[in-house]
Protein backbone atom coordinates (compact mmCIF):
# COMPACT_ATOMS: atom_id res chain seq x y z
CA UNK A 1 0.00 0.00 0.00
CA UNK A 2 1.28 3.43 -0.88
CA UNK A 3 2.09 5.46 2.24
CA UNK A 4 3.45 8.53 0.56
CA UNK A 5 2.63 9.70 -2.89
CA UNK A 6 4.36 12.64 -4.52
CA UNK A 7 2.52 13.71 -7.66
CA UNK A 8 4.17 16.04 -10.19
CA UNK A 9 5.51 18.31 -7.49
CA UNK A 10 7.41 21.49 -8.41
CA UNK A 11 8.56 24.30 -6.18
CA UNK A 12 9.78 27.74 -7.19
CA UNK A 13 10.88 30.31 -4.70
CA UNK A 14 11.35 33.99 -5.16
CA UNK A 15 14.23 36.24 -4.24
CA UNK A 16 15.08 39.80 -5.28
CA UNK A 17 17.52 38.35 -7.78
CA UNK A 18 14.73 36.37 -9.43
CA UNK A 19 12.88 33.12 -9.37
CA UNK A 20 14.63 29.88 -8.44
CA UNK A 21 13.30 26.52 -9.56
CA UNK A 22 14.22 24.29 -6.63
CA UNK A 23 12.54 21.03 -7.61
CA UNK A 24 10.70 20.23 -10.79
CA UNK A 25 8.07 17.69 -11.63
CA UNK A 26 8.88 15.05 -9.07
CA UNK A 27 6.70 11.98 -8.84
CA UNK A 28 7.45 9.17 -6.43
CA UNK A 29 5.43 6.59 -4.55
CA UNK A 30 6.71 5.14 -1.32
CA UNK A 31 5.29 1.92 0.03
CA UNK A 32 4.46 1.23 3.66
CA UNK A 33 7.55 0.32 5.72
CA UNK A 34 9.84 1.12 2.81
CA UNK A 35 13.18 2.88 3.34
CA UNK A 36 13.90 5.27 0.49
CA UNK A 37 17.14 7.22 0.28
CA UNK A 38 17.41 10.32 -1.86
CA UNK A 39 20.90 11.25 -3.01
CA UNK A 40 22.03 14.30 -4.93
CA UNK A 41 24.62 17.02 -4.92
CA UNK A 42 24.34 19.89 -2.45
CA UNK A 43 21.70 22.39 -3.47
CA UNK A 44 19.77 19.95 -5.67
CA UNK A 45 16.60 20.42 -3.65
CA UNK A 46 16.73 17.18 -1.60
CA UNK A 47 15.94 18.95 1.65
CA UNK A 48 13.30 21.05 -0.09
CA UNK A 49 11.61 17.83 -1.11
CA UNK A 50 11.48 16.72 2.54
CA UNK A 51 10.02 20.08 3.57
CA UNK A 52 7.35 19.60 0.90
CA UNK A 53 6.48 16.11 2.17
CA UNK A 54 6.35 17.36 5.77
CA UNK A 55 4.05 20.23 4.85
CA UNK A 56 6.49 22.93 6.01
CA UNK A 57 6.50 24.17 2.40
CA UNK A 58 3.62 24.08 -0.06
CA UNK A 59 4.41 23.04 -3.64
CA UNK A 60 3.99 25.57 -6.45
CA UNK A 61 2.45 22.80 -8.55
CA UNK A 62 1.45 19.23 -7.82
CA UNK A 63 0.59 17.67 -4.49
CA UNK A 64 1.78 15.28 -1.81
CA UNK A 65 -0.47 12.63 -0.34
CA UNK A 66 0.05 10.66 2.84
CA UNK A 67 -2.33 7.73 3.22
CA UNK A 68 -4.33 9.15 0.30
CA UNK A 69 -4.80 12.44 2.13
CA UNK A 70 -3.34 15.63 0.70
CA UNK A 71 -0.70 17.29 2.88
CA UNK A 72 -1.79 20.80 3.91
CA UNK A 73 0.68 21.47 6.72
CA UNK A 74 2.74 19.67 9.37
CA UNK A 75 0.73 16.61 10.37
CA UNK A 76 1.00 13.99 13.08
CA UNK A 77 1.62 11.13 10.69
CA UNK A 78 5.00 12.56 9.70
CA UNK A 79 8.10 12.92 11.87
CA UNK A 80 11.07 14.99 10.76
CA UNK A 81 14.66 14.51 11.88
CA UNK A 82 17.00 17.35 11.05
CA UNK A 83 20.72 17.38 10.28
CA UNK A 84 21.61 18.13 13.87
CA UNK A 85 19.94 16.94 17.04
CA UNK A 86 19.01 20.56 18.00
CA UNK A 87 18.35 19.49 21.56
CA UNK A 88 17.41 22.52 23.66
CA UNK A 89 20.25 23.15 26.10
CA UNK A 90 17.83 24.53 28.71
CA UNK A 91 15.75 21.36 28.83
CA UNK A 92 16.65 18.06 30.45
CA UNK A 93 16.91 14.96 28.27
CA UNK A 94 13.41 13.86 29.29
CA UNK A 95 11.91 17.29 28.60
CA UNK A 96 13.66 17.39 25.23
CA UNK A 97 12.22 14.02 24.33
CA UNK A 98 8.76 15.29 25.36
CA UNK A 99 8.96 18.48 23.26
CA UNK A 100 6.90 17.20 20.35
CA UNK A 101 4.18 15.84 22.62
CA UNK A 102 4.06 19.16 24.47
CA UNK A 103 3.61 21.11 21.27
CA UNK A 104 0.90 18.76 20.07
CA UNK A 105 -0.68 19.01 23.54
CA UNK A 106 -0.54 15.25 23.96
CA UNK A 107 1.66 15.05 27.05
CA UNK A 108 -0.47 12.57 28.94
CA UNK A 109 0.95 10.45 31.80
CA UNK A 110 0.78 7.40 29.50
CA UNK A 111 2.73 9.20 26.78
CA UNK A 112 5.36 10.30 29.31
CA UNK A 113 5.67 6.74 30.57
CA UNK A 114 6.14 5.52 27.02
CA UNK A 115 8.89 8.07 26.34
CA UNK A 116 10.62 7.05 29.56
CA UNK A 117 10.43 3.42 28.47
CA UNK A 118 11.92 4.33 25.09
CA UNK A 119 14.77 6.25 26.73
CA UNK A 120 15.48 3.20 28.84
CA UNK A 121 15.25 0.78 25.92
CA UNK A 122 17.70 2.84 23.86
CA UNK A 123 20.41 3.10 26.50
CA UNK A 124 19.43 6.45 27.98
CA UNK A 125 17.91 5.22 31.21
CA UNK A 126 19.32 7.19 34.13
CA UNK A 127 20.09 10.19 31.90
CA UNK A 128 16.56 11.62 32.03
CA UNK A 129 17.51 14.53 34.27
CA UNK A 130 20.83 15.26 32.51
CA UNK A 131 21.26 18.23 30.20
CA UNK A 132 22.23 17.77 26.53
CA UNK A 133 25.71 19.22 27.06
CA UNK A 134 26.51 16.26 29.30
CA UNK A 135 25.81 13.66 26.56
CA UNK A 136 27.91 12.32 23.68
CA UNK A 137 26.99 12.99 20.05
CA UNK A 138 25.60 9.50 19.53
CA UNK A 139 23.44 9.68 22.65
CA UNK A 140 22.11 13.09 21.65
CA UNK A 141 21.14 11.72 18.24
CA UNK A 142 19.22 8.93 19.94
CA UNK A 143 17.36 11.48 22.08
CA UNK A 144 16.47 13.35 18.90
CA UNK A 145 15.14 10.12 17.39
CA UNK A 146 13.05 9.39 20.49
CA UNK A 147 11.71 12.96 20.40
CA UNK A 148 10.56 12.29 16.83
CA UNK A 149 9.16 8.81 17.57
CA UNK A 150 7.33 10.03 20.69
CA UNK A 151 4.57 11.67 18.67
CA UNK A 152 3.93 8.35 16.94
CA UNK A 153 4.50 9.16 13.27
CA UNK A 154 4.20 6.44 10.59
CA UNK A 155 6.48 8.23 8.17
CA UNK A 156 9.92 9.50 9.14
CA UNK A 157 11.83 12.08 7.16
CA UNK A 158 15.55 12.06 7.87
CA UNK A 159 17.60 14.99 6.58
CA UNK A 160 21.25 13.89 6.66
CA UNK A 161 20.64 12.69 10.19
CA UNK A 162 24.19 11.48 10.81
CA UNK A 163 26.20 14.23 9.14
CA UNK A 164 27.08 15.90 12.44
CA UNK A 165 28.72 12.72 13.76
CA UNK A 166 32.27 11.50 13.14
CA UNK A 167 32.75 8.49 10.88
CA UNK A 168 32.98 5.88 13.65
CA UNK A 169 29.79 7.16 15.30
CA UNK A 170 27.97 7.50 11.99
CA UNK A 171 28.24 3.78 11.37
CA UNK A 172 27.28 2.83 14.92
CA UNK A 173 24.37 5.27 15.24
CA UNK A 174 23.19 4.47 11.70
CA UNK A 175 23.09 0.78 12.56
CA UNK A 176 21.07 1.45 15.70
CA UNK A 177 18.65 3.87 14.07
CA UNK A 178 17.89 1.50 11.22
CA UNK A 179 17.29 -1.30 13.71
CA UNK A 180 14.89 0.85 15.71
CA UNK A 181 13.02 2.07 12.65
CA UNK A 182 12.61 -1.48 11.31
CA UNK A 183 11.43 -2.77 14.69
CA UNK A 184 8.83 -0.05 14.76
CA UNK A 185 7.81 -0.66 11.15
CA UNK A 186 8.30 2.92 10.05
CA UNK A 187 8.27 4.21 6.52
CA UNK A 188 11.43 6.24 6.02
CA UNK A 189 12.57 8.83 3.52
CA UNK A 190 16.19 9.81 4.07
CA UNK A 191 18.11 12.51 2.28
CA UNK A 192 21.90 12.21 2.14
CA UNK A 193 24.88 12.99 -0.04
CA UNK A 194 26.70 9.95 1.31
CA UNK A 195 26.20 7.15 -1.26
CA UNK A 196 27.47 4.29 0.96
CA UNK A 197 25.07 5.39 3.67
CA UNK A 198 22.18 5.37 1.20
CA UNK A 199 23.09 1.97 -0.27
CA UNK A 200 23.62 0.39 3.14
CA UNK A 201 20.24 1.41 4.54
CA UNK A 202 17.69 1.79 1.78
CA UNK A 203 15.35 -0.45 -0.18
CA UNK A 204 15.49 2.08 -2.99
CA UNK A 205 17.92 4.87 -3.78
CA UNK A 206 16.61 7.85 -5.74
CA UNK A 207 19.23 9.87 -7.62
CA UNK A 208 18.41 13.54 -8.21
CA UNK A 209 19.82 15.90 -10.84
CA UNK A 210 21.43 19.24 -9.94
CA UNK A 211 19.05 22.20 -9.64
CA UNK A 212 16.30 22.26 -10.64
CA UNK A 213 16.07 18.89 -8.89
CA UNK A 214 14.44 16.15 -10.94
CA UNK A 215 14.54 12.41 -10.47
CA UNK A 216 17.29 10.98 -12.67
CA UNK A 217 17.02 7.32 -11.75
CA UNK A 218 15.80 4.95 -9.06
CA UNK A 219 17.80 1.91 -7.92
CA UNK A 220 16.40 -1.01 -6.00
CA UNK A 221 18.89 -2.33 -3.46
CA UNK A 222 18.24 -6.03 -3.06
CA UNK A 223 20.37 -6.49 0.07
CA UNK A 224 18.11 -4.42 2.29
CA UNK A 225 15.08 -6.41 1.12
CA UNK A 226 16.83 -9.49 2.53
CA UNK A 227 16.84 -7.86 5.94
CA UNK A 228 20.59 -7.26 6.26
CA UNK A 229 21.73 -4.53 8.64
CA UNK A 230 23.67 -1.56 7.22
CA UNK A 231 27.01 -2.95 8.44
CA UNK A 232 26.30 -6.39 6.94
CA UNK A 233 25.31 -4.73 3.69
CA UNK A 234 28.57 -2.84 3.54
CA UNK A 235 30.46 -6.17 3.59
CA UNK A 236 28.60 -7.64 0.61
CA UNK A 237 30.42 -7.73 -2.76
CA UNK A 238 27.38 -6.14 -4.50
CA UNK A 239 27.81 -3.09 -2.28
CA UNK A 240 30.65 -1.81 -4.48
CA UNK A 241 28.64 -2.38 -7.64
CA UNK A 242 25.70 -0.37 -6.35
CA UNK A 243 28.06 2.31 -5.17
CA UNK A 244 29.78 2.58 -8.55
CA UNK A 245 26.52 2.66 -10.50
CA UNK A 246 25.00 5.36 -8.33
CA UNK A 247 28.22 7.36 -8.20
CA UNK A 248 28.35 7.41 -11.99
CA UNK A 249 24.67 8.39 -12.19
CA UNK A 250 25.26 11.27 -9.80
CA UNK A 251 28.17 12.63 -11.79
CA UNK A 252 26.64 12.17 -15.23
CA UNK A 253 26.09 15.33 -17.25
CA UNK A 254 23.03 15.45 -19.43
CA UNK B 1 41.60 13.98 42.64
CA UNK B 2 42.40 14.65 46.28
CA UNK B 3 45.46 16.36 47.72
CA UNK B 4 47.10 13.01 48.50
CA UNK B 5 46.86 11.58 45.01
CA UNK B 6 48.30 14.66 43.27
CA UNK B 7 51.87 14.71 42.10
CA UNK B 8 54.18 17.24 43.79
CA UNK B 9 54.47 19.07 40.44
CA UNK B 10 50.72 19.50 40.23
CA UNK B 11 50.52 20.72 43.83
CA UNK B 12 53.27 23.23 43.09
CA UNK B 13 51.36 24.39 40.03
CA UNK B 14 48.16 24.89 42.04
CA UNK B 15 50.09 26.70 44.77
CA UNK B 16 51.58 28.97 42.12
CA UNK B 17 48.11 29.87 40.87
CA UNK B 18 46.90 30.64 44.37
CA UNK B 19 49.91 32.81 45.12
CA UNK B 20 49.36 34.76 41.91
CA UNK B 21 45.66 35.32 42.70
CA UNK B 22 46.47 36.41 46.24
CA UNK B 23 49.08 38.83 44.89
CA UNK B 24 46.54 40.47 42.59
CA UNK B 25 43.94 40.75 45.37
CA UNK B 26 46.50 42.12 47.82
CA UNK B 27 47.72 44.75 45.39
CA UNK B 28 44.16 45.81 44.59
CA UNK B 29 43.44 46.23 48.28
CA UNK B 30 46.69 48.10 48.98
CA UNK B 31 46.05 50.46 46.07
CA UNK B 32 42.67 51.42 47.54
CA UNK B 33 43.99 51.82 51.07
CA UNK B 34 47.01 53.75 49.75
CA UNK B 35 44.82 56.22 47.89
CA UNK B 36 42.68 56.88 50.94
CA UNK B 37 45.72 57.29 53.19
CA UNK B 38 47.33 59.66 50.68
CA UNK B 39 44.09 61.64 50.46
CA UNK B 40 43.82 61.85 54.24
CA UNK B 41 47.45 62.91 54.69
CA UNK B 42 47.31 65.41 51.84
CA UNK B 43 44.21 67.04 53.32
CA UNK B 44 45.43 67.16 56.90
CA UNK B 45 48.87 68.52 55.89
CA UNK B 46 47.17 71.17 53.83
CA UNK B 47 48.57 70.01 50.44
CA UNK B 48 45.00 70.10 49.17
CA UNK B 49 42.10 72.15 50.44
CA UNK B 50 40.01 69.82 52.60
CA UNK B 51 37.03 72.15 52.23
CA UNK B 52 36.94 71.54 48.49
CA UNK B 53 38.38 68.03 48.27
CA UNK B 54 37.02 66.74 51.57
CA UNK B 55 38.95 63.92 53.24
CA UNK B 56 38.24 60.32 54.28
CA UNK B 57 37.74 61.04 57.99
CA UNK B 58 35.28 63.83 57.19
CA UNK B 59 33.43 61.57 54.77
CA UNK B 60 33.22 58.95 57.49
CA UNK B 61 31.91 61.58 59.89
CA UNK B 62 29.29 62.61 57.34
CA UNK B 63 28.19 58.99 56.95
CA UNK B 64 27.95 58.55 60.70
CA UNK B 65 25.90 61.76 60.96
CA UNK B 66 23.51 60.55 58.25
CA UNK B 67 23.15 57.28 60.09
CA UNK B 68 22.51 58.96 63.47
CA UNK B 69 19.93 61.30 61.94
CA UNK B 70 18.23 58.19 60.60
CA UNK B 71 18.21 59.54 57.04
CA UNK B 72 20.89 57.18 55.69
CA UNK B 73 18.50 54.28 55.11
CA UNK B 74 15.78 56.59 53.82
CA UNK B 75 18.02 58.02 51.07
CA UNK B 76 19.55 54.65 50.24
CA UNK B 77 16.13 53.04 50.22
CA UNK B 78 14.65 55.57 47.83
CA UNK B 79 17.48 55.27 45.34
CA UNK B 80 17.52 51.48 45.42
CA UNK B 81 13.72 51.30 45.13
CA UNK B 82 13.59 53.74 42.21
CA UNK B 83 16.42 51.97 40.44
CA UNK B 84 14.91 48.51 40.89
CA UNK B 85 11.53 49.80 39.69
CA UNK B 86 13.22 51.52 36.76
CA UNK B 87 15.18 48.56 35.53
CA UNK B 88 12.54 45.90 36.09
CA UNK B 89 9.85 48.00 34.39
CA UNK B 90 12.28 49.15 31.68
CA UNK B 91 13.46 45.63 30.98
CA UNK B 92 9.96 44.15 31.15
CA UNK B 93 8.55 46.77 28.78
CA UNK B 94 11.61 46.31 26.57
CA UNK B 95 10.98 42.57 26.38
CA UNK B 96 7.28 43.06 25.60
CA UNK B 97 8.06 45.53 22.81
CA UNK B 98 10.83 43.26 21.50
CA UNK B 99 8.31 40.40 21.37
CA UNK B 100 5.98 42.62 19.33
CA UNK B 101 8.82 43.50 16.97
CA UNK B 102 9.68 39.80 16.63
CA UNK B 103 6.04 38.87 16.08
CA UNK B 104 5.42 41.31 13.25
CA UNK B 105 8.07 41.90 10.63
CA UNK B 106 5.97 44.81 9.37
CA UNK B 107 5.84 46.50 12.78
CA UNK B 108 9.56 45.93 13.18
CA UNK B 109 10.34 47.60 9.85
CA UNK B 110 8.06 50.53 10.62
CA UNK B 111 9.58 51.06 14.07
CA UNK B 112 13.20 50.69 13.02
CA UNK B 113 14.06 54.36 12.31
CA UNK B 114 12.20 55.54 15.43
CA UNK B 115 14.17 53.19 17.63
CA UNK B 116 17.44 54.22 16.04
CA UNK B 117 16.68 57.91 16.64
CA UNK B 118 15.41 57.37 20.18
CA UNK B 119 18.52 55.37 20.94
CA UNK B 120 20.82 58.13 19.75
CA UNK B 121 19.39 61.00 21.78
CA UNK B 122 20.74 61.44 25.31
CA UNK B 123 17.73 60.44 27.40
CA UNK B 124 18.74 62.64 30.34
CA UNK B 125 17.83 65.61 28.14
CA UNK B 126 14.22 64.50 28.56
CA UNK B 127 14.45 64.95 32.33
CA UNK B 128 12.82 68.40 32.52
CA UNK B 129 9.95 67.14 30.35
CA UNK B 130 9.19 64.35 32.80
CA UNK B 131 9.34 66.80 35.70
CA UNK B 132 6.82 69.09 34.01
CA UNK B 133 4.55 66.24 33.03
CA UNK B 134 4.76 64.14 36.17
CA UNK B 135 5.74 66.65 38.84
CA UNK B 136 8.57 66.33 41.34
CA UNK B 137 7.53 62.84 42.30
CA UNK B 138 8.94 59.35 42.35
CA UNK B 139 7.04 58.78 39.11
CA UNK B 140 9.20 61.31 37.31
CA UNK B 141 12.36 59.69 38.67
CA UNK B 142 11.26 56.20 37.66
CA UNK B 143 10.18 57.50 34.25
CA UNK B 144 13.68 58.86 33.82
CA UNK B 145 15.20 55.51 34.82
CA UNK B 146 12.93 53.68 32.36
CA UNK B 147 13.65 56.15 29.58
CA UNK B 148 17.37 55.57 29.94
CA UNK B 149 17.12 51.77 29.93
CA UNK B 150 14.17 50.81 27.75
CA UNK B 151 15.59 51.41 24.27
CA UNK B 152 18.72 49.39 25.00
CA UNK B 153 16.51 46.63 26.42
CA UNK B 154 14.37 46.61 23.26
CA UNK B 155 17.36 46.50 20.96
CA UNK B 156 19.24 43.83 22.91
CA UNK B 157 16.22 41.59 23.24
CA UNK B 158 15.09 41.99 19.64
CA UNK B 159 18.58 41.15 18.38
CA UNK B 160 18.65 38.20 20.80
CA UNK B 161 15.30 36.91 19.50
CA UNK B 162 16.45 37.18 15.90
CA UNK B 163 19.67 35.32 16.65
CA UNK B 164 17.93 32.23 18.02
CA UNK B 165 19.00 29.29 15.85
CA UNK B 166 16.41 29.13 13.01
CA UNK B 167 16.81 25.34 13.01
CA UNK B 168 15.38 25.20 16.53
CA UNK B 169 12.36 27.11 15.24
CA UNK B 170 12.17 24.76 12.26
CA UNK B 171 12.27 21.79 14.63
CA UNK B 172 9.19 22.87 16.57
CA UNK B 173 7.46 23.82 13.33
CA UNK B 174 7.85 20.19 12.18
CA UNK B 175 5.70 19.33 15.21
CA UNK B 176 3.12 21.84 13.99
CA UNK B 177 3.93 24.59 16.51
CA UNK B 178 1.92 27.82 16.36
CA UNK B 179 3.62 31.20 16.48
CA UNK B 180 2.77 31.51 20.17
CA UNK B 181 4.31 28.10 20.86
CA UNK B 182 7.45 29.07 18.93
CA UNK B 183 7.66 32.13 21.18
CA UNK B 184 7.15 30.30 24.48
CA UNK B 185 8.93 27.04 23.75
CA UNK B 186 11.91 28.34 21.78
CA UNK B 187 12.43 32.10 21.51
CA UNK B 188 11.90 33.07 25.16
CA UNK B 189 13.82 30.21 26.83
CA UNK B 190 16.64 30.48 24.28
CA UNK B 191 16.90 34.20 25.07
CA UNK B 192 17.23 33.88 28.85
CA UNK B 193 21.00 34.57 28.70
CA UNK B 194 20.31 37.67 26.58
CA UNK B 195 17.69 38.78 29.12
CA UNK B 196 20.22 38.48 31.92
CA UNK B 197 22.77 40.41 29.88
CA UNK B 198 20.13 43.12 29.28
CA UNK B 199 19.37 43.23 33.00
CA UNK B 200 23.06 43.65 33.77
CA UNK B 201 23.38 46.57 31.39
CA UNK B 202 20.09 48.06 32.58
CA UNK B 203 21.01 48.03 36.26
CA UNK B 204 23.77 50.51 35.48
CA UNK B 205 21.68 52.56 33.06
CA UNK B 206 18.70 52.76 35.43
CA UNK B 207 20.96 53.96 38.18
CA UNK B 208 22.08 56.77 35.87
CA UNK B 209 18.44 57.61 35.14
CA UNK B 210 17.49 57.48 38.81
CA UNK B 211 20.31 59.79 39.91
CA UNK B 212 19.57 62.30 37.14
CA UNK B 213 15.90 62.07 38.03
CA UNK B 214 16.70 62.75 41.67
CA UNK B 215 18.90 65.69 40.69
CA UNK B 216 15.89 67.25 39.04
CA UNK B 217 12.89 66.18 41.01
CA UNK B 218 13.06 64.77 44.46
CA UNK B 219 13.24 65.33 48.17
CA UNK B 220 15.13 62.14 48.95
CA UNK B 221 17.65 59.70 47.51
CA UNK B 222 21.38 59.76 46.86
CA UNK B 223 20.97 62.01 43.83
CA UNK B 224 19.11 64.50 45.98
CA UNK B 225 21.84 64.30 48.66
CA UNK B 226 24.56 64.93 46.08
CA UNK B 227 22.82 67.99 44.67
CA UNK B 228 21.92 69.25 48.13
CA UNK B 229 25.51 68.74 49.36
CA UNK B 230 26.81 70.62 46.32
CA UNK B 231 24.43 73.51 46.87
CA UNK B 232 25.36 73.97 50.53
CA UNK B 233 29.02 73.34 49.67
CA UNK B 234 29.24 70.31 51.94
CA UNK B 235 31.72 68.28 49.91
CA UNK B 236 31.98 65.56 52.57
CA UNK B 237 28.25 64.91 52.16
CA UNK B 238 28.67 64.78 48.37
CA UNK B 239 31.59 62.36 48.61
CA UNK B 240 29.78 60.22 51.18
CA UNK B 241 26.78 59.99 48.86
CA UNK B 242 28.98 59.05 45.92
CA UNK B 243 30.55 56.26 47.97
CA UNK B 244 27.08 55.04 48.93
CA UNK B 245 26.09 55.13 45.28
CA UNK B 246 29.13 53.01 44.47
CA UNK B 247 28.04 50.48 47.07
CA UNK B 248 24.49 50.44 45.66
CA UNK B 249 25.68 49.79 42.10
CA UNK B 250 28.00 46.99 43.23
CA UNK B 251 25.24 45.31 45.25
CA UNK B 252 22.73 45.59 42.39
CA UNK B 253 25.23 44.27 39.86
CA UNK B 254 26.11 41.26 41.99
CA UNK B 255 22.42 40.71 42.64
CA UNK B 256 21.88 40.26 38.92
CA UNK B 257 25.01 38.09 38.62
CA UNK B 258 23.64 35.89 41.39
CA UNK B 259 20.35 35.64 39.51
CA UNK B 260 22.28 34.72 36.37
CA UNK B 261 24.07 31.86 38.10
CA UNK B 262 20.78 30.53 39.45
CA UNK B 263 19.06 30.67 36.08
CA UNK B 264 21.83 29.33 33.86
CA UNK B 265 22.75 26.45 36.17
CA UNK B 266 22.87 23.20 34.21
CA UNK B 267 23.22 24.83 30.82
CA UNK B 268 26.53 24.57 28.99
Amino acid sequence: MARVEIRNVSLNYHTLAGEVRAVEDISLTIEDQEFVAIVGQSGCGKSTLLSLISGLLRPTRGSVFIDQEEVQGPCRRVGYMLQNDYLFEWRTILDNALLGLEIRREKTPEAVAEVKAMLKAYGLGGFEQYYPAQLSGGMRQRVALIRTLATGPDVLLLDEPFSALDYQNRLAVGEEVVKILRERRKTVIMVTHDIPEAVSMANRVVVMTPRPGRIRSIHRIKMCDEGLTPLQTRERPQFREYFTTIWKELNRDD
Amino acid sequence: MTEETMSPEHLAYLRGLRVKAALVRGTQFLLLVGLFVLWEVAASRGWINAFIFSQPTRIWAALVRLYREGSLWRHLGWTVWETVLGFTLGTAAGIVIAVMLWWSEFFSQVMDPYIVVLNSIPKVALGPIFVVWLGTTITAVVAMAIAVSIIVAIMMMHTGFKEVDPNKVMLVRTFGASKGQILWKVIIPASIPTMIAALKVNVGLSLVGTIVGEFLASKAGLGYLIVYGGQVFNMSLVMASVLLLLAVSVVLYYGVTFLEERVTKGRQ
